[in-house]
């Protein structure tokens, strides 16, 4: 009989691999197809943001809060900027808050179209991923039109927001969620999420049990795909989330096993729809017209003092923990990210599984190399 | 809860380790612990029938000048109460126990804070550089790092028109 090779082998995938998603790098120990483990490397994108933020003035530091998750720009705006107005106790117009939150869940609809494209073009299918693309074009004109960036946003200030609405803006907006709620997410589905080759690649893979998600520190929509119905907007809301009216979509083992890979992709495709009800309240309910920004002196200083809040972002809970030691910078300011915890348990979930599902592991978890590195 | 009842309730099961317990903004509580008896502290958050502390939120270091702290996030997804645990340690040799047996999910969040601000933890179980490379001198977030300026032989200060 013959002999068969058993030994282990060390691969190398990555820093610069069409599927992880930015500059990250797996250290795989194979033995033939299966895999033993996955050590993911981080630190390629490491910019130093939180050293960075001890150097500068407050109202300074929010562009760089944009590079900390550039696919979620106004999320992360919106999360340093109600840190700093809880620890100053600085109240902001009404208009303002109904301009953040659409722009935030704008965000959190393009944001989520490149993480289903992306996890699908990974698994090869090239087409889902191109139409994605096509209607985050409109949410990036649309971005546009209200702050003049397109991926880097800068929109939200300490004290309110950068740039009222432009003419027409809510017809626009109006018209872009009605097209992604009626026919984009189903065509989307039809294309995609029931194809059976696809829901195969997807059932049974990358099991995370409620219990083990929430012993890992997961957030956000890798915690919900585990069937765990948290949310930061609905258990801790900040901005107007509580005036809004919206579900927690959480997994239930739609075609496999709670807390699969295909529970965290249907989880996001669910999401986007809340995303657009909330929009459309949040449209309804705007003033007309109003002040968008609280006046701060020059020279900002809050308080002496400590505070930790959590904003949801599209990859999960973004913590901001802030020390302020009455200067005009922050004494220290550590930013929370989902993806550095999605990517810390991959280790664990990828023991035994073959090596082209790691790729639809690391694809359901939605990982931005940048937030994980800071 | 009402956070007041929380501080009795807390100084009541755990009195005598708590060194300082108030209100913080955002509807937080801060209770400040003996180092030595973290560990004690955090295994009886999570395992307590009343206070189910089940998952830690975040971690962080933080260089006060004088001495060191970690700062620990708790969460109950039961209950919805949110605490600060935290603890101070030597300038000299700052060191404190992993809770990393309690918490797994804290395994990559104490590298983190060993790598930027040389706290080490006893009893974990990996503790290396996770986002600087291996061979990096110093710890960039202590209050007096000082900024190499060559690096493997790369040039790290970058020169101004003026100065070349």
């Amino acid at each position: 009989m013959a002999h068969f090779l058993t030994e282990e082998m060390i691969l190398n995938m990555g820093p610069h691999h069409p599927s992880t998603h930015g500059v990250l790098r797996f250290i795989l120990q194979t033995d033939g197809e299966m895999m033993r483990r996955a050590v993911p490397d981080i630190g390629f994108l490491h910019r130093g943001i939180e050293k960075i933020a001890e150097l500068v003035p407050y109202q300074s530091f929010m562009p760089f809060t944009d590079r900390i998750d550039y696919l979620a720009s106004a999320c992360c705006n919106l999360g340093y900027a109600v840190t700093v107005e809880r620890l100053a106790g600085i109240e902001i117009p009404e208009k303002a808050d109904y301009l953040r939150i659409i722009a935030a869940e704008l965000t959190r609809i393009g944001s989520h179209l490149i993480g289903l494209g992306a996890l699908l073009l990974d698994l090869g299918a090239v087409t889902p991923f191109v139409h994605a693309l096509r209607e985050r074009e409109t949410f990036n004109d649309l971005m546009e039109a209200l702050c003049g960036a397109r991926l880097t946003h800068n929109y939200v200030r300490i004290g309110g927001v950068s740039h009222d609405e432009p003419p027409s803006f809510r017809e626009k907006t109006r018209k872009f969620i009605d097209h992604i709620e009626n026919e984009f997410i189903d065509e989307f589905n039809e294309l995609a999420s029931f194809n059976t080759i696809f829901i195969n690649r997807m059932v049974n893979v990358g099991v995370i049990s409620p219990e083990q998600a929430i012993e890992h520190c997961l957030v956000g929509p890798n915690l919900r795909g585990s069937g765990v119905k948290y949310d930061v907007r609905k258990n801790d809301p900040y901005s107007i989330y509580d005036r809004l009216d919206f579900d927690v979509p959480v997994g239930h083992g739609k075609f496999g096993t709670l807390g699969d890979c295909y529970d965290r992709y249907w989880v996001r495709v669910e999401e986007v729809r809340e995303s657009c009800r909330i929009i459309r309240q949040a449209l309804d309910q705007m003033p007309e017209s109003g002040a968008i920004r609280t006046k701060l002196t020059r020279a900002f200083k809050p308080p002496k003092g400590e505070i930790y809040v959590r904003t949801e972002c599209p990859r999960g809970e973004m913590g901001f923990y802030l020390i302020s030691d009455g200067g005009a910078s922050p004494y220290r300011l550590k930013i929370r990210t989902g993806s550095f915890t999605s990517m810390a348990i991959i280790s664990e979930v990828s023991q035994g599984v073959m090596v082209a599902d790691l790729v639809a592991i690391i694809g359901s978890f939605d990982i931005v190399a940048p937030e994980v590195d800071r | 809860m009402k956070r007041e009842d929380l501080i009795k309730l807390l100084l009541s099961k755990m009195g005598r380790s708590i060194v300082r317990i108030e209100e913080m903004p955002n509807n937080d509580i801060i209770m400040e612990i003996y180092t030595d008896d973290l560990v004690p502290i955090m295994v009886s958050m999570k395992k307590d029938e009343d206070l189910r502390f089940t998952t830690l939120m975040n971690q962080l270091g933080v260089d006060y000048g004088e001495s060191f702290a970690v700062i620990y996030n708790l969460y109950s997804f039961d209950l919805d109460n949110k605490l600060t645990v935290k603890v101070y340690m030597d300038k000299d040799n700052p060191e404190v126990d992993s809770v990393e047996h309690i918490f797994r999910g804290v395994n990559w969040f104490e590298r983190e804070t060993y790598d930027l601000l040389g706290i080490r933890f006893k009893g974990h179980g990996n503790l290396e550089r996770l986002l600087l490379p291996p061979d990096w001198e110093g710890h960039p977030l202590r209050k007096d790092y000082v900024y190499p300026e060559v690096y493997n032989g790369l040039e790290l200060k970058r020169k101004t028109l003026l100065e070349e």
